[in-house]
């Protein structure tokens, strides 16, 4: 649905050059959720900015639903815009007109006749659940009420590609919540194609299907979610994962583990803590957990375990080899000393 | 100093009709001002670098003009205007002549602070419309003229009383109205009565300008 090939974005500032997206290469697939995330700074704004070409590339191309963005005249590029909807972090409403007078904006842009807009405006709300606060100035609106509004005013036109560009940043968890509710909501009842850029690997985790992240304008790891998540190749991978699914363990504690010890980790379906137990009856090791954690992404459990395994060095590697068969992952943190 | 009440009654015909041709010569440079300088602000504005319709060329010669005029004192621009003024209305003097190097001077204000007003406008929520498809001239419409209308009637309060004060200038080639009669009266003649008079009647006039065009602004805000 969204091709980005060889995405370079040049910016000139005080007679430099620098370069906000760097050789970008990316597929969205048609009804995927795809996350960009990134430090701020690293690029992922300018590369969403690019796709509907509020900025233009300096080099690349920009195929979304087939047709090249980028070699788009004025009028068509506009016509283009209407089925590609856009949210922001700050809203971007107008103060001055109503919620309805917001959302009928795309509309109009669209040309839809004035009785056919009342009709449509009134189905949008009622989608994004703000049916009572029709004639309300965005003023008068929560943060989530007027991403809600946002929303709608985007989906007007029944775009293909919907691009979020921190739509949730400004929020409060539990409102972040809702709006990522919505947004899975008509990914999954409209299908529609959603990009999220974010710098919250929560967001990611629990809403999109496949995942890059970048650093200096490049894409430094992609992959689907549950991938990235659970076998990060990265050190910056690891590090903005370590803020949803921790590998840490407190120096506190390493200091009075004497015994070797090992991460563990379960992908999918493994029941896990039966295999530890499993493993321990089996060989002659003990075995003590220092931390553990189930996460759930994209429905799929990811359980990673870290454990001091004490007894003699052969038995302890054929433990390992054998946690190893039963489809989990091991890596050995610290020998025993 | 003497303030003469029965000198007052007896002048106050003239006072009534001078304050009347201040409000027509103001009136008229007021309605000019906004037909021309509104979308002579918008254009700067949206011609301007990282706007949506960028054009260097354009917004530097209309950047040029406007500054030009405003460049210009208005008692010269006054006199430099009179062929001008005599082509457009016959005659060089009288409030109808005068309105028209007030229009002239109060074009290029009204512009600068009507672009102001623009810039004041958040670029996200033209980004939006941008995004959204909108046309430039509904995104001229819809979004950026709604979001500055507080500016605006601001902008608008401002050239306002500064045509007050220019419309005083005016008065001195013969232009007419409440600053010329506080000139002639009361600076050429010594007549404190209609000095004094004449000041605290601009004074309450631009007070009521002022507080009027605050509440303007504050009610249309939604914000």
């Amino acid at each position: 649905m969204i091709e980005i090939r060889n995405l370079t974005k040049v910016y000139h500032t005080n007679k430099r050059e620098i370069k906000g997206v760097d050789n970008v290469s990316i597929t969205v697939n048609e009804g995927e959720v795809y996350g960009i995330a990134g430090y701020s700074g690293a690029g992922k704004s300018s590369l969403l900015r690019c796709i509907n070409l509020l900025e233009k590339p300096t080099i690349g191309k920009i195929k979304v639903d087939g047709s090249d963005l980028t070699l788009l005249n004025k009028s068509d590029l506009r016509l283009a815009r209407l089925k590609i909807g856009m949210i922001f972090q700050h809203f971007n409403l107008v103060s001055q007109k109503t919620v309805a007078e917001n959302i009928a904006f795309s509309l109009k842009a669209a040309k839809l006749p004035k009785e056919e807009m009342k009709v449509r405006v009134d189905e949008l709300l009622d989608m994004v659940g703000l049916t009572d606060k029709r004639d309300v100035f965005p003023g008068q609106l929560s943060g989530g009420q007027k991403q809600r509004v946002g929303i709608a005013r985007a989906l007007a036109n029944n775009p293909k590609v919907l691009l979020c560009d921190e739509a949730t940043s400004a929020l409060d968890p539990t409102t972040t919540k809702s709006i990522l509710n919505l947004l899975k909501k008509i990914n999954r009842e409209l299908n529609i194609t959603i990009v999220i850029i974010t710098h919250e690997m929560d967001v990611v985790k629990d809403i999109c299907h496949r995942m890059a992240i970048m650093q200096d304008g490049r894409v430094v790891e992609d992959g689907p979610v549950y991938d990235v998540f659970s076998n990060p190749k990265e050190e910056l991978t690891k590090e903005f994962i370590s803020s949803v699914v921790s590998f840490e363990i407190p120096e506190t504690i390493l200091k009075h583990v004497k015994g070797t010890i090992v991460k563990v980790l379960f992908r999918g379906d493994v029941a896990g803590e039966g295999v530890i137990s499993g493993t321990l009856k089996k060989f002659n090791v003990e075995g003590n957990f220092l931390h553990g954690s189930i996460d759930y992404i994209q429905d799929l459990p990811l359980g990673i375990f870290v454990m001091e395994l004490v007894g003699e060095s052969n038995e302890i590697q054929k433990a390992l080899q054998y946690i190893e068969k039963q489809s989990a992952q091991v890596e050995v943190i610290r020998n025993g000393i | 100093m003497e303030f003469d009440v029965n000198h007052l009654i007896e002048f106050i015909p003239e006072i009534n009709s001078a304050f009347l041709e201040t409000l027509y010569m103001i009136s008229i440079a007021l309605v000019v001002a906004i037909i021309i300088g509104l979308p002579l602000g918008i254009l700067i504005f949206i011609t301007d670098k990282g706007l949506f319709l960028e054009n260097r060329v354009a917004n530097q010669i209309l950047g040029f003009i406007v500054n030009l005029i405003r460049s210009i004192p208005f008692i010269i621009l006054l006199v430099a205007l009179i062929p001008l003024t005599v082509a457009l209305v016959g005659s060089m003097i009288g409030p109808t002549a005068a309105s028209v190097s007030l229009s002239v001077a109060a074009i290029p204000f009204f512009a600068r602070l009507v672009e102001s007003a623009l810039r004041e406008v958040n670029y996200g929520v033209i980004e939006a419309a941008i995004a959204a498809g909108g046309t430039p001239w509904m995104i001229i419409k819809d979004v950026i003229l709604p979001e500055a209308k507080a500016g605006i009637i601001s902008g608008i309060t401002i050239t306002i009383v500064s045509l007050v004060g220019t419309s005083a200038v005016a008065g001195t080639l013969g232009g007419g109205g409440i600053g010329d009669l506080a000139i002639r009266f009361g600076y050429y003649r010594y007549d404190d009565t209609i000095m004094i008079t004449t000041v605290i009647i601009l004074i309450i006039f631009v007070q009521i300008i002022q507080l009027a065009g605050d509440k303007i602004a504050k009610v249309v805000n939604k914000k």
